[in-house]
């Protein structure tokens, strides 16, 4: 699903030449759900923005669903973006003018789809997330667990092969959290592939497998079976 | 998605009202200013005539020689003639159509009693007026000919005269009185009002047509005193015959010639019949002659002065800097929504849809500030009635087509000046957008 061999990411000033990602190797499977780790600066986001294709990459190979990524131009990379990838934000990054299902509506609007398409898939985003009721509120009216949730209706709603989780609960308190991260294991066990970069080493544990970075380097890449939904996930 | 990218602009239009306000503001005040000059500007600059304005000519010749001069114009020649060359023309036959005219003015007694007598305007001409400028009529039509040869006592009135005296209804054949003579109505026109009032500048060019035309050779034999401008340079003698002796210039002339080759033609008869003045001693000095079409002599004549010219420099001027800050304006909006933008892009907008987005809000924004602007022409519409006259007035007001260019020019120029803040929007990197949260 997502194969990176060897990537680096260099951002350059005329005097210093600095390495995000140096040498970066990750292969995450379809429905895999991974968790990455590491310290702050340690290249988590920048990976997850690479993954993403919000950034490119200096040096290596991308892989997305079998598509190379290498040298795509502004409109293929968007297009791919739309059609692949559902990002869920640690600030939710809700649109505040726009209401729930607008919000949701965003990266249908984009694919193209038509109105009577697009409003079956923010029904069902919104049921799936068990928000259909708060449609019309409008972000501010709403909980950060809901608004969170909404996030995650708004990347699923494109029926994405990829979900890119960044502190997906960095912004909740716990019990918000945990509803979050259940929802997350409840995609994954439904088959969704999830790559969710984390400091907190509490839900990295609920992931099938870590990977973590230093550096941005992954300095551990071991295959570490977790429980998963009360099954051993077979890897 | 242009639907979509409306409704978007719109509900970005409410989210900040202050910067809302102050866009449209800038862009509104800018478009007010140059649409009230460019209103007036466009009300006197109109061509009058304009499906014959290329075929119908004023000839001019100098008559009064180089050093005479009254130094209203840079080439030296007066822009009306006299007598003698009015008539020389006239018998000439050199245009196809050519008239001879030049105001008077007269007590004119209606028939009913009930009415008071009042002083009418009116234009002593030939037939051919009425054809050359495309006269309409409403009832009957021009007199012949045979009747400014025969010096015939007929007169063609102007429907609004019609409507005072007659009270609309056909009264060709009826009879008006002039100066204690009665005059029989031989045709009454529509409403023709040419704005400016091309055929004869000498007075405000802004003023309002003859009431009454009647021919221009039985005005000369009930000596008819122009009710215009007469300048001479040498002392005329006495009398009326004095006059149509003198080297007094009074009278407009016009030509129409159907195309160049004819305009070439009666520009060397013009040269020629100068020559000829210069040969047998009526003029001292070289023969000097002009031929202008009705843009030409509107021109010519500085019918638009070089002050409202300028003014309306000074107003697109003010609408650039009004611009400038519309664009600082919408910079600071575009680029507070960054992280919208960022967001965006990272659900799969790419830089032409956020451009797309961008620039139709800039265009909404235009739209309110061009119908901003409409309302302040017409304030600065209004302001304008104490400087021009009510003829002029009646032109400068806003049209559908002058509605149109305001709102053309405000969508045209909001959208220009949110060219630079649309596209520092779409080179917003989501990435960096979504790191810095």
């Amino acid at each position: 699903m997502l194969k990176m061999t060897h990537l680096s990411k260099v951002y350059r000033t005329e005097v210093v030449e600095t390495y995000a990602l140096r040498d970066f190797s990750i292969h995450v499977r379809a429905a895999e759900f991974v968790a990455v780790t590491g310290p702050s600066g340690s290249g988590k986001t920048t990976f997850l923005t690479i993954a993403g294709l919000l950034e490119e990459f200096s040096g290596g190979a991308f892989e997305l669903d079998g598509v190379d990524v290498h040298g795509m131009n502004d409109n293929a990379r968007s297009r791919l973006r739309n059609e692949k990838i559902g990002f869920i934000f640690q600030a939710f990054n809700l649109i505040p003018d726009l209401n729930v299902a607008d919000n949701v509506e965003v990266p249908l609007r984009y694919r193209g789809f038509g109105a009577a398409e697009r409003r079956r898939r923010i029904t069902q985003s919104l049921e799936r997330v068990g928000l259909a009721a708060r449609a019309k509120h409008y972000p501010a009216e709403l909980s950060g667990g809901q608004q969170q949730r909404v996030a995650i209706a708004r990347a699923l709603a494109g029926s994405p092969r990829l979900l890119l989780a960044d502190e997906p609960t960095g912004n909740l308190d716990t019990q918000m959290a945990r509803g979050v991260m259940e929802l997350l294991e409840e995609l994954h066990r439904d088959g969704a592939t999830i790559v969710m970069v984390t400091h907190d080493p509490e839900l990295a544990v609920r992931a099938q497998r870590e990977v973590h970075i230093v550096d941005g380097q992954v300095v551990d890449l071991a295959i570490q079976p977790r429980l998963v939904g009360g099954q051993r996930a077979q890897l | 998605m242009s639907g979509y990218y409306l409704a978007l602009a719109l509900r970005s239009l409410k989210r900040n009202v202050v910067l809302t306000t102050l866009m449209i503001a800038a862009i509104g005040v800018g478009i007010g200013a140059s649409m009230t000059t460019l209103t007036v500007f466009r009300a006197m600059s109109a061509d009058p005539i304009p499906q014959k304005s290329s075929q119908l000519f004023v000839p001019q010749i100098d008559n009064w020689g180089p050093i005479d001069h009254l130094g209203q114009s840079d080439d030296k020649l007066e822009d009306q003639i006299d007598y003698i060359d009015a008539m020389a023309f006239m018998n000439a036959h050199a245009a196809p159509h050519q008239a001879a005219s030049y105001a008077v003015t007269f007590a004119l007694t209606p028939a009913d009693t009930q009415l008071k007598p009042f002083k009418a305007e009116g234009r002593a001409t030939y037939t051919d007026f009425f054809s050359m400028f495309d006269v309409p009529f409403q009832y009957g039509g021009p007199w012949s000919a045979a009747d400014d040869q025969g010096r015939v006592p007929v007169v063609v009135i102007s429907h609004e005269l019609n409507e005072k005296l007659f009270a609309g209804a056909n009264s060709v054949g009826r009879t008006i009185n002039l100066d204690n003579e009665d005059y029989r109505v031989i045709g009454v026109m529509r409403h023709w009002e040419p704005m400016p009032r091309f055929y004869d500048l000498t007075n405000d060019p802004f003023s309002k047509s003859a009431q009454v035309f009647l021919p221009f050779t039985r005005a000369i034999d009930r000596q008819m005193a122009s009710w215009g401008n007469t300048n001479c340079s040498k002392r005329a003698d006495s009398g009326w015959d004095g006059l149509l002796r003198s080297n007094c210039i009074w009278i407009q002339y016009w030509v129409e010639l159907p195309d160049a080759a004819a305009a070439d033609g009666y520009r060397r008869w013009l040269n020629n019949y100068a020559l000829e003045q210069t040969r047998s001693g009526r003029f001292q000095w070289p023969a000097y002659t002009k031929l202008r079409d009705v843009r030409a002599w509107l021109r010519y004549q500085h019918v638009v002065s070089n002050e409202a010219s300028i003014l309306v420099l000074v107003s697109f001027s003010f609408l650039f800097v009004c611009l400038l800050n519309a664009m600082g304006l919408m910079l600071a909006k575009f680029m507070g929504r960054a992280a919208d933008i960022g967001v965006r892009r990272a659900l799969g907008a790419n830089r032409r849809e956020i451009l797309m987005q961008c620039l139709i809000e800039a265009g909404v924004v235009g739209l309110a500030g061009g119908l901003l602007g409409l309302a302040l022409t017409g304030l600065g519409l209004l302001g304008l009635r104490s400087l021009l006259s009510k003829e002029a007035l009646e032109l400068t007001h806003l049209d559908l087509p002058g509605v149109g260019i305001a709102l053309v020019l405000a969508v045209s120029a909001a959208v220009i000046a949110g060219l630079y803040p649309t596209w520092r929007a779409a080179q917003v990197q989501p990435a960096w957008q979504l790191k810095a949260q």
